[in-house]
């Protein structure tokens, strides 16, 4: 740690005030329609079952923009606030009030929450119109668009909630949308099983963010973000650190970090602008809300936040490391999302000097990878939904729209400057030398091997000789696709410098995060150089091995054992199977055999003795009158000798 | 009067009666054995009445013979319809209340 702060140059710019809660008024007392408005419209949707097919998809993105359109209206309204009165807590409704335990539905807007509003809304807004195309030839459209609206309800009430049991609620909401947009082809049996092992793994996760919630309120009495904050001061270290691990535990559910990452890589089965944006863009992101939200109990322990790094590093190298080996192109970009996360995570672990980049690699990393999420669905779209990249290749020619807003998608993750991904990833590894210099290099390696994989992506999908199957004719997607590819792409290519030099993200966010400069070691030019030259030789020997080269079409057999585990996701299904699964089934399996032979023998036992001694004992019931007459009058005659004894002896 | 004569012949004559009722098949002359049972202690209790003079036993008596004509008519009763179902008065036949 020694290394740390003396590497850790500090140029303080105020640390966080908290507890700072102004009372809503005016403006900002429409914070709950926010969540109202995608809530309503999903509840109607499903009320209203077919009758709403006509018009349920408009009436879904309606809602969408509804809340996107109010989400602006408060941002403008909160930059008209003082810095130190940004912080605005709505109380709706004392929601459960027992004894000395109440709990308010309380909504608390602030600079972070309402980036992430507006990313949420956004990006959600954007994807419901993709979704008219993409979906239109479905017959459940509207039911699709009704989970649209549950998830993004859920979502805003995530990250609006002003305490940590709301938060949960919002939780299990997005875990709830997730399971079924996951599962929307439910009569697929592999979508079925990939939502319900969404939903298994995400509930294990779970388990972290209840015992948080209990401990908060065993040793606080609280679980207000304000409240916490307050009183984590106070708490004994042992306990905030089983706190933070607890926290990290539910982030690494929610987000896919190791070691529950494997859910991620399945939920691909389900629509394409679902893993756009759930599984992109918000939900898997929550994870490092709560780390950020949460920063007040991370900042005082160092063990937490050493996981949390670690964590973080862990799942950045493996993300990067599956999705070279993945021919499904959307569970490449999922591997690229688990990796990326795993940035933010990491950036998150890093205390003051990286919740400003976790939440700025978020933001732009929501805007690209939704992007790139949305092109891979417009390829699928025109490839009858073939998802194999090795039966794509020369699609620029006849789908040059969707090359265009993928490629600008792909210079923005692999980092090119200026696009959007150059400047929140570059931040974050920048900090990660100056914290935990290991972290660092491996954020410095997994930049290169993002250069790799999403240079193969796009050159076995877009360049290259067509390897097409014989009845496909790729077309370009209709516009109500292609626009807000287009607008993400915008996002892709100014998202970073608008947030970075226009919004000046590390201000804005300062007040609620806390935000500290660190300077690496090594000087910033020199890091910037290292990083490009990484991505450069990544994307070169991406482009040689998958351009230049003949791909073939089907994925060859004769590959390093580096391949096989980086097809097999790095033997994480393996693990569990091994870990728990198997256990599991010994144990219940023995449980069974206990309950059949131990407890059901006993029961059936006496039973069947009951039944034998009856079997013997019914014999004596011959039917013949003449064997009743002989044992009765046996019985007399005992009877008489016995009086006749008891009398004469 | 020797009392011991008419129980030793109560006796001769109950045991008649029981042997009857063990080893005759025809339903009829099983009742007719179990009738010379009852009479059997019937000519006892006469007897011990005489012996103690009292009357308390021949009451018994009286008691037994209605006991017995009661019995006559609803055993008759029943003998005559299994007779008319079965075409048999034998008592080994009806032997459905076995399991």
């Amino acid at each position: 740690m020694a290394v740390i702060t003396t590497a850790l140059s500090i140029a303080t710019e105020g640390a966080p005030n908290p507890g700072e809660v102004v009372a809503a008024s005016g403006t900002f007392t429409l914070t709950a329609l926010l969540i109202a408005i995608p809530l309503a419209s999903a509840a109607l949707l499903l009320l209203l079952g077919r009758r709403a097919d006509r018009w349920g998809h408009l009436l879904g993105t309606l809602a969408a923009a509804a809340s996107a359109v109010l989400g602006v209206v408060l941002l403008v309204a909160m930059m008209g606030q003082p810095e130190d009165a940004r912080t605005i807590g709505q109380s709706l409704w004392t929601w459960i009030d027992v004894g000395s335990f109440t709990a308010d539905v309380a909504l608390q807007l602030d600079p972070l929450s309402i980036s992430f509003v507006l990313l949420i809304t956004i990006v959600g807004t954007l994807i419901h119109v993709y979704s008219i195309g993409y979906m239109a030839h479905d017959p459940d459209r509207r039911r699709f668009f009704a989970y649209l609206n549950l998830f993004i309800a859920a979502m805003l009430l995530l990250v609006l909630a002003d305490n940590y049991l709301l938060l949960y609620v919002g939780w299990e909401g997005v875990g709830l949308a997730s399971y079924l947009l996951i599962g929307f082809w439910y009569r697929k049996p592999s979508a079925a099983t990939a939502a319900k092992k969404a939903f298994v793994v995400n509930r294990v996760g779970d388990v972290g963010l209840s015992l948080a919630i209990m401990i908060m309120f065993a040793t606080m009495g609280t679980f207000t973000f304000s409240g916490v904050n307050e009183a984590i001061g106070s708490v004994d270290p042992d306990t905030t650190t089983w706190l933070g691990l607890a926290l990290l535990l539910a982030a690494c559910g929610k987000s896919a970090q190791f070691p529950l990452q494997s859910w991620l890589l399945d939920a691909m089965e389900g629509p394409t602008p679902v893993s756009a944006l759930i599984h992109a863009a918000t939900m898997v992101t929550a994870g490092v809300y709560l780390i950020v939200r949460s920063n007040a109990i991370f900042d005082l322990t160092e063990t937490a936040q050493l996981a949390v790094v670690v964590v973080g590093t862990i799942t950045l190298l493996m993300g990067a490391i599956i999705g070279t080996a993945k021919d499904d192109i959307k569970k490449g970009l999922a591997g690229s999302t688990m990796s990326q996360i795993g940035y933010m995570v990491l950036a998150a672990g890093l205390g003051p000097a990286g919740y400003v980049f976790a939440i700025f690699h978020l933001l732009t990393h929501g805007m690209f990878k939704a992007g790139l999420f949305l092109g891979a669905g417009s390829v699928m779209h025109g490839m009858n939904d073939d998802v194999n990249m090795r039966h794509y290749g020369a699609l620029r020619a006849v789908m040059t729209i969707t090359w265009a807003t993928f490629g600008l998608g792909f210079l923005a993750i692999i980092g090119i400057p200026p696009f959007a991904g150059f400047w929140s990833k570059d931040e974050i590894i920048k900090v990660a030398f100056a914290v935990h210099p290991v972290a660092g290099v491996a954020a410095l390696l997994g930049a290169g091997v993002t250069a790799f994989y999403m240079t193969r992506m796009m050159a076995m999908t877009f360049h290259g000789k067509a390897r097409w199957e014989p009845d496909v004719h790729p077309h370009e997607s209709p516009a109500v696709m292609t626009v807000p590819m287009m607008v993400l792409a915008l996002g892709s290519v100014f998202g970073g410098l608008v947030l970075l030099f226009v919004g000046n993200i590390e201000e804005w966010l300062a007040p609620v995060v806390g935000f500290e400069k660190a300077e690496p070691g090594i000087p910033v030019p020199l890091l910037i150089g290292l990083t490009m030259a990484v991505v450069v030789v990544g994307a070169v020997i991406g482009w040689r091995q998958y351009a230049m080269r003949e791909v073939p079409r089907m994925a060859p057999t004769q590959v390093s054992w580096a391949t096989r585990a980086a097809r097999a996701d790095l033997y994480g299904d393996a693990v569990n199977e091994a870990v728990f699964m198997r256990p599991g089934q010994y144990l219940t399996r023995t449980l069974v055999w206990t309950d059949n032979k131990v407890i059901d023998g006993a029961v059936n036992g006496t039973a069947a003795g009951i039944g034998g001694l009856s079997a013997r004992s019914r014999r004596w019931q011959s039917g013949y009158v003449r064997s009743y007459a002989l044992s009765m009058l046996l019985g007399a005659v005992v009877i008489g000798a016995v009086l006749a004894l008891v009398r004469f002896a | 009067m020797n009392p011991t004569n008419y129980l030793v012949l109560s006796a001769i004559l109950f045991s008649i009666g029981a042997a009857g009722v063990l080893v005759r098949r025809n339903a009829i002359v099983v009742f007719m054995c179990v009738e010379l049972m009852l009479n059997a202690s019937n000519l006892a209790f006469v007897t011990f009445a005489r012996t103690n003079g009292t009357l308390d036993g021949q009451v018994v008596a009286f008691f037994v013979m209605v006991v017995a004509a009661a019995e006559v008519v609803v055993g008759l009763a029943i003998i005559v319809t299994i007779f008319r179902t079965r075409n048999s008065a034998s008592v080994d036949e009806p032997n459905l209340l076995r399991l």
